[in-house]
């Protein structure tokens, strides 16, 4: 009988992953008592100095207050003591509203771009441009001119969005079969339903592969505007952690971080199977 | 007799590297009648598709103009339906979903009810029932070209264009092809145009075949009429005393005279307006057995 590879690979991920917290708990175990100090002095220097307990927080640590943050998910003790749902849920309805409208200005206008060589020429350099800009060196223009800090996030987040989907969408449209248009031309399809039934299903797989790029760009990039912006979002929870020097909470938000990024990215990749199409 | 299509001294020529122009052809010529199979036949990259391509309106000619029905063509018409060699399927469709795709947009407020029907009465015709819900990805070159046929057939075009429908497939496939698109066309009377390479092919299927010679520069040297009865059948076609007549006159063309045509028209002149029509009489094959081995390379 043979074993499956992919439960073969799940043994090896699992042996991994043990191999990684036994490496990470032996690592943070501490040292032991150290000193003998007086007891004021030693309130002052902390449990590294007095017991040799280790800074960094070990994976039983961690795992305890993740379990915590999961059992209490939307708790709200005012501005710095929010649930890490609460967290989360402010950063997804950002990365949200910012990525469909990137959305709805992105498709259309890569269409136009994909559909007209004149077009193409005449936007090229200001695409050229504006493309390689980090997202974040906007924040200071979006907030002079919008003057409201949750909305220049979600600017920040559209700008980084639109790109790759523009840019896909522009070569999905323009790398469309000629045999397909030609057989929409021989059937005299007019041009609004030869969009919508050629040259939107030929292009989906490349749209929605841009698309797929920009949900994980705007993932990266919310978390460091939040940390500019502050107030909510689990970009402000790392900092506010970072500033309370709680880094079994740091090590929570990096997980989750990656944890909502992954699921992301399946929900893209679950539509991309759905409009590909095999040839 | 009427012309029902009718291409006046067409060309299509692109502009050379160094200036001035390469014509792929020019003032060709060619007329065609209402119910004709027509089949065009000559070297690659003599021009045979690009005549196809401004038939169906897909191509503008640098100049001339084709007049179909008494109108000149301005474009692509879905009364010109095109099998392209590439079967050009939509792959995101079904079977009955391509079908359906050219059957809605010929009649644009019929019920679905009754395009969808319609569109099944056409893929039974080309006997791919049972394969209504499959995906191109899904079927064989074979299944894929019968789709082509049943998406041009099925919007009943006055015109039908074939570019090298049959050539991708194997040759079992292409010969039951053949029959059915022979089939077929035989009882709608379509009139069609059609490019191949194989020369079979044209005496099996074609009322006539025009030659054409290598380009640049192409033109239509000769109409062949075919001799070989309106009935014939695929299993003995071939057995017809006419046939090596047809077939050798056509092959001639093809290895010889395709290449040295210019020639020819030095020699005897040629009008583009009035290609030569030929009917290639009853010629036996050369007798090769009846002479001594010794004496064969003599004569």
């Amino acid at each position: 009988m043979t074993i499956s590879s992919s439960f073969r690979a799940a043994v090896i991920s699992i042996a991994i992953f043990v191999a990684f917290i036994a490496v990470w708990h032996l690592a943070t175990r501490g040292s032991g008592q150290v000193a003998n100090m007086d007891p004021e002095y030693a309130k002052l220097m902390g449990a590294t100095a007095t017991q040799g307990k280790s800074a960094m927080p070990g994976p039983l640590d961690v795992g305890a207050t993740l379990w915590n943050h999961i059992k209490r998910p939307f708790y709200d003790n005012g501005p710095n003591d929010k649930g890490l749902g609460i967290q989360l849920a402010y950063s997804i309805g950002r990365v949200a509203i910012g990525y469909l409208l990137a959305v709805v200005v992105a498709i259309p206008i890569g269409f136009l771009i994909g559909m007209s060589p004149l077009m193409s020429r005449a936007l090229d350099p200001f695409i050229q441009v504006l493309k390689p800009i980090s997202p974040l060196a906007w924040m200071p223009l979006a907030l002079y001119t919008i003057k409201d800090s949750s909305l220049s996030a979600i600017f920040v987040i559209f700008i980084c969005s639109l790109w790759p989907m523009l840019i896909n969408t522009a070569f999905g449209v323009s790398a469309v079969r000629k045999e397909w248009i030609n057989v929409a031309r021989t059937l005299e399809v007019g041009p609004i339903r030869r969009a919508f039934t050629i040259i939107l299903p030929a292009a989906a797989p490349t749209i929605v592969t841009g698309m797929r790029i920009s949900i994980g760009i705007a993932w990266l990039v919310i978390v460091a505007a939040e940390m500019l912006v502050g107030g909510t979002g689990i970009g402000y929870f790392v900092w506010n952690e970072w500033n309370n020097l709680s880094i079994t909470n740091v090590i929570n938000a990096i997980l989750v971080i990656g944890v909502v990024g992954m699921l992301l990215d399946q929900i893209l990749a679950r539509f991309a199977r759905l409009v590909t199409f095999p040839e | 007799m009427q012309k029902y299509i009718s291409i006046e001294g067409i060309a299509k020529k692109y502009p050379k590297s160094g200036g001035g122009e390469t014509a792929i052809f020019e003032n060709l010529w060619l007329s065609m009648q209402r119910g004709e199979f027509t089949c065009i036949i000559g070297h690659s990259g003599c021009g045979k598709t690009t005549v196809l391509n401004i038939l169906a309106g897909l191509d503008n000619p640098s100049q001339g103009a084709v007049i179909v029905d008494n109108e000149a063509i301005y474009g692509p018409s879905i009364d010109r339906a095109v099998i392209f060699q590439s079967h050009a399927l939509l792959p995101w469709r079904t079977v009955l979903g391509n079908v359906s795709y050219a059957v809605t947009s010929r009649w644009k407020h019929r019920s679905r009810a009754d395009n969808e029907a319609h569109a099944r009465k056409y893929i039974d015709l080309v006997g791919l029932e049972g394969a209504e819900h499959k995906r191109p990805a899904e079927l064989s070159g074979g299944m894929k070209q019968r789709v082509g046929i049943a998406r041009a057939l099925s919007i009943e075009p006055k015109i039908l264009l074939m570019d090298e429908p049959f050539s991708a497939l194997d040759a079992l496939t292409r010969g039951t092809l053949q029959d059915e698109v022979r089939r077929i066309c035989l009882t709608t009377g379509q009139t069609v145009f059609m490019i191949t390479h194989d020369v079979d092919e044209a005496i099996y299927l074609a009322d006539r075949i025009v030659l054409m010679t290598n380009g640049p520069g192409a033109v239509l040297a000769e109409i062949v009429e075919n001799p070989l009865p309106k009935d014939r059948a695929r299993n003995d076609f071939h057995k017809h005393p006419l046939y090596y007549g047809v077939r050798n006159h056509i092959i001639d063309f093809l290895v010889q005279r395709s290449k040295n045509f210019a020639d020819e028209i030095a020699a005897s002149g040629f009008d583009p307006r009035n290609v030569p029509v030929v009917r290639p009489g009853a010629v036996e094959p050369a007798v090769v057995a009846s002479e001594p081995p010794s004496r064969a390379g003599a004569a």
